[in-house]
């Protein structure tokens, strides 16, 4: 009995060491979490009354906000789905904001002090096209006000107040490139294009929507770009040469034109005119080279060049200050500082304001700016500008000096990597350490109260606000439980950060030049970032670097481009613009002297290139020459193919550097039953502690651990698309599991009636993939073990006990050896939008999964739930070993989401990097917000807890020493006494 | 064994009254003989019977040492007993049991010599009981050796030794993917 009740205690610690929880009192201990919203691409200000004053932006990550104005934090945040683009963003009887998105097929409102829905309409549509929001200000029909949606090839009139489709003129059938909606009282013109040069004009009842006349006219040439609106119904255009500016008047739906040569207005510029798409009451800027022209459009159709900026930067919308009075704001550049200018719209040689501001250089140009009014106690008119930055930075301007930005370039993180902290350096101040010794001592006598529970409330916050801002955490050196790292991230505008994982914080950062937009470089795109040099052991006086390959736009043949970049300082060491092109990049298990890491560069010809270019590495890829292997994925073929070194290139241009590689195998799928819908490897720094996994009894199966492996998940061609579009019987997925040295399938598998998307972790000799179930409306988790057959008879100890045995020997690809897979599939709740394994430094921990929700959480799963060798009925030896029974579905513990209360909107990357200390993972979540934890799936068994008492242990050891003492003084003293007698 | 103990001599006595005291040098005793007494008398008439109390005294002795050498043999009941009560699973108990049961042979083994030095006797044969307590305390090791084997803390299987054992390195190492996009 007393043992059942034993093995009820032991099953009972085991369930609960499964889960993963904190305290309240640890949030905010271990973890971060910054939240942002991307680059803002709209932005309005509401400032009209007094009270709070915001800013409401809408963004290239899909994100509506309310920012304060004051401080630029965050009042209210909605993250739409990644599909859900925005396109419009303004505000409605002055308490709503509405915002048009998903190609113009979904208008919102939402309430604009705390950001509730308030509505939604959908206004479906088949034809695509541009999608404008006009919320014309007094425009009634029965007393709704009416926001005016062009989406879809229909013009749509929406009540304001509860989102109702009014009315729907329906433009279809007519082939017209809708550009702009103007109204004039009760009347509705729509205007646009038929082809480039025939331009139409629509007439409508603003009330009801019934058409009441129709023009066109067509112009001499074709148009190039976007029609501007100078004012109500002058319209300006660029023709196709771009060096004529075309002027429309619509007035009263009657079409007139008339054109002027861009060089009758100025005559010593030249090149390429692009119209600035800023509003302006009449008029326009144009953009030639570094030139920005500003032009006057007079009552008569005239045009007049006001301005003649260079280095002009962007030019803002324009604002209303009074009646009849209009504002625009405008930046160039000089001398190493940021011009901003207001100028008032009709009288040009009056400045409203004039600041010169030094913006840091790391943001780059100024890419879009809002301005916006305040009055002045002597009741002048102060303005305030919003900026957005090249480095998707926002800062806000007033006065000539910044007061806020936020780095909303964090919110489109496209990789990350990590790299060490310098290492302490010796020579501390004594008076610093007695100052330091003195705080530790009150630090812990205030925990040594906490754990006594004598503490007061006041002291209990002390202790709390101690634990959370810990200078410890923050330091920027290394630590001996390797917990403070430097996390490198690369952001889609090309600008590479250091975040420090203690507390968050930028420590720098940089705009790469060689990723910034040039007339080399028209689209530049950062693609990954790796550790190019980590030095620990005999380079240890250098510091590492890593590695940024970017591309100058999204084909593949586009150029590319390789940075290298100082981890510590931040400094670009050099950039390469190499004259080959990188599809692949392909990290070699080898480093030089000077511990740089050989990287290979695949190009869309068939050549791979080395890196870093010495004669050093070459020696050691000539030694290793006949061990590497890649392998290349063709998705859209259904082809894997395997290569391997050959030769030198045979080019013109000898470059030793360059290598020719052979086809040694090919895999190919049936493209009418099968299409490549997800593959994945194990991460090339993964480390294994053994071989062998015990079984109950304890025998021993060999885990088929190898970093060749491939995982590959084929979907029915038909079943490729979005859940719900097939019947199970169309739907299947087959997975694969391949050698990619040998081409071998080690593993098929067919999942009947289930679907993608899949998302797959490969750790060890194990792969879990998450799939849709058709059959069984549900996610299902599968997970896959390999083990080792042809290893299976080592089975004498003596073998072992002598050394005879050849386990640890190195191992070929080509030896064939025979393995067998175990599998098991498991119902799963959620959605996931990705899947990532806990690392640890020597892989001895066991190991979780990290689970990215569609509630954008992160879950912790304990491995043992996706163990092959679980049963319903498991028995007792198997019990012990920690084998859970079998259920149909994989349970969600609430208390094990690392995010805790928290969400990292967006997500889109989980990524885990061991710490020094074995039991202890980092682990670093990234989407529009970021988010740091440190977890341990086994607990933290190689440590004290944080909230360990050091004061009440010394404490303890003091009491025992001074008992020792007093009891030996005593009985001495009974001794003599005892002598004496 | 705990018997053996209890009749090992002590050094630490403060004061003993040697009854059997035979020794015959005056000068080893520090209170004199009493007037008119001869020792030497005594001695001679008492030879006979000194004689049958010396084998009286041996084959006590004998008969202790005897006992003392039968002493393990309920201790190792007593553990027996107590092994089938910790049952088969690792934990703090079966753990220190096993422990025990190891270490008391061991300890017994290593002072043979002192826990029989008690009736070490010209005329005695320890062999005999020497050997039967070795052969006990060797089964009481054996018990333990058996019990840790049952406890699966041997590294008699394949798994004891290859869990330690580094994954082999591979020859190959092949890279790649999709292209980057």
């Amino acid at each position: 009995m007393a043992i059942r009740v034993f093995h009820f205690i032991l099953l009972f610690l085991s369930f609960t060491n499964l889960t993963y929880s904190l305290y309240e009192d640890q949030v905010g201990l271990m973890d971060w979490h910054q939240k942002y919203i991307g680059k803002v691409k709209h932005a309005v200000f509401h400032t009209q009354k007094t009270g709070r004053k915001r800013v409401l932006v809408s963004t290239e990550e899909n994100v509506v906000a309310s920012l304060d104005l004051r401080h630029g934090e965050i009042f209210w945040r909605h993250v739409l789905g990644t599909n859900d683009v925005i396109d419009g963003l303004d505000i409605a009887l002055g308490k709503y904001v509405i915002t048009l998105s998903s190609d113009g097929s979904i208008l919102r409102a939402w309430n604009l002090p705390d950001g509730q829905m308030v509505w939604e309409s959908s206004l479906p549509g088949s034809k695509a096209s541009k999608s404008i929001l006009n919320i014309p200000k007094n425009l009634k029909a029965d007393k709704d006000d009416l926001i005016l949606v062009y989406s879809k090839g229909s013009l749509n009139a929406v009540s304001g107040v509860d989102g109702e489709v009014l009315w729907k003129k329906d433009f279809a059938d007519e082939s017209i490139e809708v550009s702009h909606i103007i109204q004039s009282s009760d009347v509705i013109y729509v205007a646009g294009f038929v082809g480039s040069s025939k331009i139409h004009v629509y007439g409508l009842n603003a009330k009801s929507g019934e058409l009441l006349d129709k023009n066109h006219a067509a112009l001499p040439s074709g148009t190039f770009g976007e029609l501007l609106s100078v004012s109500g119904d002058t319209f300006v255009v660029l023709d196709e040469m771009r060096s004529k500016i075309v002027i429309i008047h619509l007035k009263n739906g009657e079409i007139s034109y008339n054109q002027k040569h861009i060089s009758d207005l100025t005559e010593d510029i030249a090149g390429q005119a692009v119209i600035l798409p800023s509003r302006l009451p009449g008029m326009f800027a144009l953009n030639i080279n570094s030139y920005v022209l500003l032009i006057k459009v007079t009552n008569q159709g005239e045009l007049v060049l006001v301005d003649k900026v260079n280095n002009g930067a962007a030019v803002s919308d324009s604002l209303s200050i009074s009646e009849d009075e209009h504002a625009f704001a405008f930046v160039h550049y000089g001398d190493n500082k940021i011009h901003l200018s207001v100028k008032n719209v009709n009288d040009w040689n009056h400045d409203l304001l004039k600041e010169s501001i030094v913006i840091e250089h790391q943001r780059g140009k100024i890419d879009k700016i809002f301005v916006n009014n305040y009055v002045r106690t002597d009741r002048s008119h102060g303005f305030r500008a919003l900026m957005v930055m090249e480095d998707h930075s926002l800062l806000l301007v007033q006065q000539g000096e910044i007061v806020w930005s936020r780095e909303d370039g964090l919110a489109s993180v496209v990789d990350v990597t990590t790299s060490e902290l310098p290492v302490q350096k010796e020579g501390v101040s004594v008076a610093k350490v007695e100052q330091n010794l003195f705080e530790w001592l009150k630090g812990h006598m205030l925990k040594l109260k906490g754990t006594l529970m004598i503490a007061s409330p006041d002291d209990l916050a002390a202790i709390q606000a101690l634990r959370l801002r810990s200078s410890e955490k923050s330091k920027m050196t290394r630590d001996h439980n390797g917990f403070r790292k430097l996390l490198i991230v690369l952001t889609r505008a090309g600008k590479v950060f250091a975040l420090h994982t203690g507390d968050g914080r930028v420590v720098w950062s940089i705009l790469l030049p060689s990723l910034r937009k040039s007339e080399a470089c028209e689209n530049p795109v950062g693609l990954h970032i790796y550790q190019w040099q980590v030095p620990h052991h005999h380079a240890l006086d250098e510091n590492p670097s890593v590695l940024v390959v970017g591309r100058c736009g999204p084909s593949l043949s586009a150029p590319t481009v390789l940075s290298f970049i100082d981890a510590y300082t931040g400094m670009e060491l050099k950039s390469l613009s190499p004259a080959h092109t990188a599809a692949q990049v392909i990290p070699l298990p080898h480093t030089d002297s000077t511990e740089q890491r050989l990287h290979l560069i695949i190009d869309d010809n068939q050549h791979a290139y080395l890196y870093p270019r010495t004669p050093e590495a070459i020696d050691i890829l000539k030694h290793e020459f006949s061990n590497v292997y890649w392998y290349s994925v063709d998705a859209d073929n259904g082809v894997i193919r395997g290569h391997a070194l050959k030769s030198n290139c045979v080019q013109e241009a000898v470059d030793e550097y360059c290598f020719d590689f052979r086809d040694l195998w090919s895999v190919v799928f049936p493209s009418e039953s099968e299409k490549i819908i997800a593959t994945m490897t194990r991460k090339p720094n993964e480390v294994v502690h053994t071989q062998a996994k015990v079984m109950t009894d304890y025998d021993v199966m060999y885990k088929y651990i190898s970093k060749n492996l491939l995982f590959v998940a084929n979907a029915a061609p038909k079943a490729a698309g979005e859940i719900g579009t097939v019947i199970p019987e169309e739907a299947w997925l087959v997975i694969y599991i391949l050698d990619t040295v040998t081409g071998r399938i080690l593993h098929r598998m067919t999942h009947n009636g289930c679907q993608g998307p899949v998302h797959a972790v490969f750790s060890e000799n194990w792969v879990v993939y998450h799939y849709f179930n058709l059959r069984a409306h549900r996610y299902e988790m599968s997970v896959v073990e390999i083990y080792d057959q042809s290893r299976a008879d080592n089975k004498d100890v003596w073998r072992f006990v002598l050394g005879k045995h050849n386990l640890t020997s190195p191992i070929s690809s080509y030896s064939r050896p025979e393995v067998i897979a175990k599998s098991q599939s498991y119902f799963f709740t959620h959605s996931v939008k990705a899947i990532e394994v806990t690392s640890t430094a020597k892989g001895i921990t066991s190991k979780q999964l990290l689970i990215g929700t569609i509630g954008d959480q992160v879950l912790a799963l304990d491995k043992r739930f996706l163990d092959p060798r679980r049963t319903v009925n498991p028995s007792q030896a198997e019990k012990e070993d920690g084998i859970i029974p079998l259920t149909d579905s994989l349970p969600i513990i609430p208390q094990s989401y690392i995010t805790h209360a928290l969400k990292v909107e967006g997500l889109r990357g989980i990524v885990t990097v061991p710490a020094k200390l074995e039991s202890t993972s980092l682990v670093f979540v990234y989407g529009v917000d970021l988010f740091f934890t440190q977890i341990a799936p086994s607990r933290t068994y190689d440590s004290l807890t944080e909230d360990f008492s050091y004061a009440l242990l010394l404490l303890t050891i003091v009491a025992l020493v001074a008992a020792i003492f007093v009891t030996w003084v005593l009985s001495e003293r009974k001794d003599l006494q005892d002598k004496w007698r | 064994m705990d018997k053996g103990k209890g009749v090992m001599p002590s050094n630490t006595r403060r004061w003993a009254v040697d009854f059997s005291d035979n020794s015959t040098s005056p000068s080893s005793r520090d209170v004199p003989d009493p007037p008119g007494f001869s020792r030497a008398s005594i001695d001679q008439d008492d030879s006979t019977l000194s004689r049958q109390k010396r084998d009286a005294e041996s084959n006590w002795k004998a008969q202790k040492a005897w006992e003392v050498a039968q002493a393990p043999f309920k201790n190792l009941l007593m553990m027996g007993f107590m092994m089938w009560m910790a049952g088969s699973t690792v934990h703090l108990f079966s753990i220190g049991i096993t422990f025990s049961a190891l270490w008391q042979p061991i300890s017994a083994l290593q002072s043979v010599g002192k826990i029989f030095e008690p009736y070490k006797d010209s005329r005695v044969e320890l062999l005999g009981p020497k050997l039967l307590f070795i052969a006990l305390n060797l089964g009481g090791l054996a018990l333990g050796v058996w019990k840790l084997n049952a406890l699966g803390l041997l590294p008699t299987h394949t798994s004891d030794w290859v869990s330690s054992l580094p994954p082999a390195q591979e020859v190959e190492y092949s890279g790649g993917g999709l292209n980057l996009s």
